[in-house]
């Protein structure tokens, strides 16, 4: 086991998009309970360096394993897939008239202080998403078809940075 | 019948050593030392039996310095050099003081952070708390009868890096070893849930003299995660006395108050506001310094109104903790009320209401940040407890970098567990670009002007290349204190740009030395034998580290690599022997050196036990 280990690996899990999430905490408890820097508070400097990097390790581990959109996207990652989200911003037309619909609808209900409709928004954003991510694991773990994946990973980004907005447009209201 | 006591196999047979570890709650109004004995956690009382310490330091005219009560005394008659609520200050410059102007100082704007001018000099809000450090230093060393191996200080949660760093600089300031920072309404839940054995989702709700947190944390077989946290640094019980103030000032109808008074009045304020948790109304009565009467009646319901903003105040960061934990307020098994300003009935009334439930008090809300701090400080000082835990804890704000037009990319969102890090890479604007300027700022806000600077720095030795050719890679790193250290490289060509961070707050090793050294040549400490001192602690901790990981695991080493660990330590000894402070540092460095490839194969073997569902002490 060392800090180049892949996370599936890490915490003992098969490499696959399906995640038993008790499975994963336990483990990532397990590691976090050798390997965290409140272990080392007594031990050499060596020690101390070596527990704050495994520490952030199993962190940034568990956090990809966990969502399912970076889970995905580090699954591709693993099969050599770039998922390119910065770059390759080319999106079926449907898809993006859909984004554009939804950025209307909230920028209403935003302009109208309307934190229910917000709510309700954010809501039906992730029915959309849970929608996406099943077809993601078929594409990933039932019917291999990476570049499919590849662009669920893509949409799921976009549909997740819709939900970020909604969010802020409600704290902005809100606080 | 007696227990026997069995060793853990391949473990040291000598009795187990207890070292002595404290817990220290640095509050705004009020600050106290705890420590576990005999199993224990408990606050040590000064000689008089009082566990409180007001937190407040006086710099009297015979150059000595008074901290406490003997300190509070003299706020009304000596106010410029009486320095209460200085935690309000740490890591803060002028600008973020709006009530500076009403306060009794004559503040400094120092580099970075705010100063005093006092009769002993200008003094930084780090040197003043290190003063009150110093006090339950001594107080511990007292009680416990001996040095102390390390202290877990305690922070609000919502404290932003330069606030972290300066409470550490003033615990190193004061001679401590730091074993963590430690976020309150955390301490407040490990003395809490170790004491209720509780599980679930549980709120903790601290409203201390001058800051407000709120932590959302998940409470399952020994580990404490939290979930989120929010807050209000700069707001506490200070701001209800400052409401009673104002409306004494308006009622008596009274303005252009001295110094003297305006503390008195302030003090006033306070009792007022005390005797009201008990009262009905509270009679206020005080002669001012030119021999003004004043009288005046506060009643409870007057109170309540005066100050229903501030606690309203506290429930946006509750709303906000509960999105950022995506939880309802009906997931909530437990609510804790922790600091002393929750003794107010309104405010307990408020929680109440808004959780629908009737919170936790059955711990002293002054003390149980002390006694879970303690808690943690002996299982960090490496004393062994029948039930151990682990703290998952979080960054309270984003940390983020100045783009093009003032605006702030977040490269660590809020509430991330720490330890955390992430990597940016950058690339150069212009061909033949050699150096670039990278800006640091904590907040959630979208430009950089309404976040806190953290740190500005230039990366130089950049290889002149086409502009967006260069790759740089930096990597910031928020430790178990979440404090912030970054790093740089340049990837194309491997040359590792030279990195100059310059913390906007937070002091360098070499200011910290030289107030060291100011400090000291007061009280005559000779700073050489204190050096010596803490590399002998430093290394002796080091070689007892080593042969009980030998012990255990030595099995891992081949004989030429054991033999170099061995020859080191021995070397150690032979430093320490001789009581040669910089042959004990080169030693001391030496043995963490040759022990690495040791430590890495350690680590890897405990993790594969923990993931075969076994215990080490099953082994």
């Amino acid at each position: 086991m060392n800090l180049n280990s892949d996370y599936f690996t890490l915490f003992g899990l098969k490499q696959q998009f399906a995640v038993d999430t008790a499975a994963l905490d336990a483990a990532y408890r397990q590691i976090q309970s050798q390997v965290h820097p409140d272990r080392f508070a007594q031990a050499s400097d060596t020690e101390k360096r070596l527990a704050l990097q495994w520490a952030t390790h199993a962190n940034e581990a568990y956090q990809t394993l966990k969502h399912p959109i970076s889970r995905g996207r580090y699954l591709l990652q693993l099969a050599g897939v770039d998922t390119a989200e910065e770059q390759n911003t080319a999106m079926p037309t449907a898809f993006l008239m859909a984004q554009m619909e939804w950025r209307e609808a909230i920028e209403e209900a935003q302009a109208g202080h309307n934190v229910s409709q917000l709510e309700k928004l954010s809501a039906a954003l992730h029915d959309d998403s849970q929608a996406l991510i099943e077809q993601l694991a078929d594409c990933l773990d039932h019917h291999p078809d990476l570049p499919q994946a590849a662009l669920l990973v893509r949409k799921l980004r976009f549909l997740d940075k819709l939900e970020q907005d909604i969010s802020d447009a409600i704290e902005g209201l809100l606080f | 019948m007696a227990l026997l006591q069995i060793a853990e196999p391949g473990l040291s047979t000598a009795p187990h050593q207890h070292r002595l570890a404290v817990g220290i709650d640095l509050g705004t109004t009020h600050s106290l030392v705890a420590s576990v004995r005999s199993g224990i956690a408990s606050a040590l009382p000064d000689a008089r039996g009082r566990v409180l310490l007001p937190s407040v330091v006086h710099y009297r005219e015979d150059q000595g310095v008074d901290v406490g009560y003997d300190a509070r005394a003299c706020q009304t008659q000596d106010p410029h050099n009486t320095i209460v609520s200085v935690k309000r200050f740490m890591g803060r410059g002028l600008a973020d003081l709006p009530d500076a102007s009403s306060l009794p100082y004559q503040f400094v704007d120092g580099p970075g952070m705010v100063e005093l001018q006092t009769r002993a000099g200008r003094k930084s809000p780090v040197q003043i708390s290190a003063d009150i450090l110093k006090a339950l230093k001594i107080r511990a060393e007292a009680t416990l009868g001996g040095e102390l191996t390390g202290a877990v200080i305690t922070v609000p949660a919502y404290f932003d890096d330069a606030q972290r760093q300066a409470t550490k600089d003033a615990a190193k300031l004061a001679g401590l070893n730091v074993l963590r920072l430690l976020n309150e309404p955390t301490a407040a839940a490990i003395a809490y849930g170790l004491d209720n054995a509780s599980e679930g989702v549980y709120a903790v709700y601290d409203l201390g003299g001058g800051t407000f947190d709120i932590s959302i944390l998940k409470l399952s077989r020994g580990v404490f995660e939290v979930l989120a946290t929010s807050g209000d640094s700069a707001l506490g019980g200070d701001d209800f006395d400052q409401r009673i103030f104002c409306w004494m000032l308006q009622t008596a109808n009274l303005s252009q108050l001295s110094d003297s008074d305006t503390r008195l009045l302030l003090t006033h304020a306070r009792t007022a506001k005390e005797s009201l948790t008990e009262h009905e109304e509270a009679l206020i009565q005080a002669v001012l310094s030119d021999g003004r009467w004043i009288e005046l009646t506060l009643t409870q319901d007057l109170f309540n109104d005066m100050t229903k903003t501030l606690v309203e105040k506290t429930l946006l960061p509750v709303r906000r903790a509960l999105r950022d934990a995506r939880l309802q307020v009906g997931d909530i098994k437990g609510v804790v009320l922790v600091g002393g300003a929750t003794r107010m009935p309104h405010i307990r009334k408020a929680v109440a209401e808004f959780f629908g439930q009737t919170p936790l008090t059955n711990l002293d809300p002054d003390q149980v940040v002390a006694l879970g701090a303690a808690m943690q400080a002996n299982v960090l000082a490496g004393n062994k407890v029948d039930d151990d835990w682990l703290l998952l804890d979080v960054i309270p704000l984003s940390l983020g970098l100045e783009t093009m037009g003032g605006l702030v990319e977040k490269v660590i969102p809020r509430n991330s567990t720490i330890p955390t890090a992430r990597a940016q890479e950058f690339t150069t604007f212009k061909d033949g670009q050699t150096a670039m300027a990278i800006h640091v700022v904590q907040g959630e806000r979208e430009l950089v002007s309404d976040c806190r600077s953290l740190a500005r720095f230039e990366l130089r030795g950049i290889p002149p290349m086409v502009a967006g050719a260069a790759r740089i890679r930096v990597s910031f790193q928020i430790d178990a204190d979440g404090l912030l250290s970054v790093s740089a490289r340049e990837l194309s060509s491997g040359v590792e740009a030279s990195i100059s961070v310059k913390p906007s707050y937070g002091l360098t090793d070499e200011q910290i030395a030289h107030m060291l050294t100011d400090s000291l040549s007061h009280v005559k400490d000779d700073i050489a034998a204190r050096k010596l001192r803490e590399a002998i602690i430093d290394a002796e901790s080091l070689i007892a580290t080593t042969e009980n990981a030998l012990q255990a695991d030595g099995d891992l080493l081949a004989g030429e690599e054991r033999s170099r660990i061995d020859n080191a330590i021995a070397a150690l000894r032979s430093a320490i022997t001789a009581q040669a402070t910089v042959a004990i540092n080169q030693a001391t460095s030496r043995l963490n050196t040759v022990t690495g490839d040791f430590a890495a194969a350690r680590m890897d073997r405990n993790i594969r036990r923990a993931l075969a569902g076994q215990k080490i002490t099953d082994l």
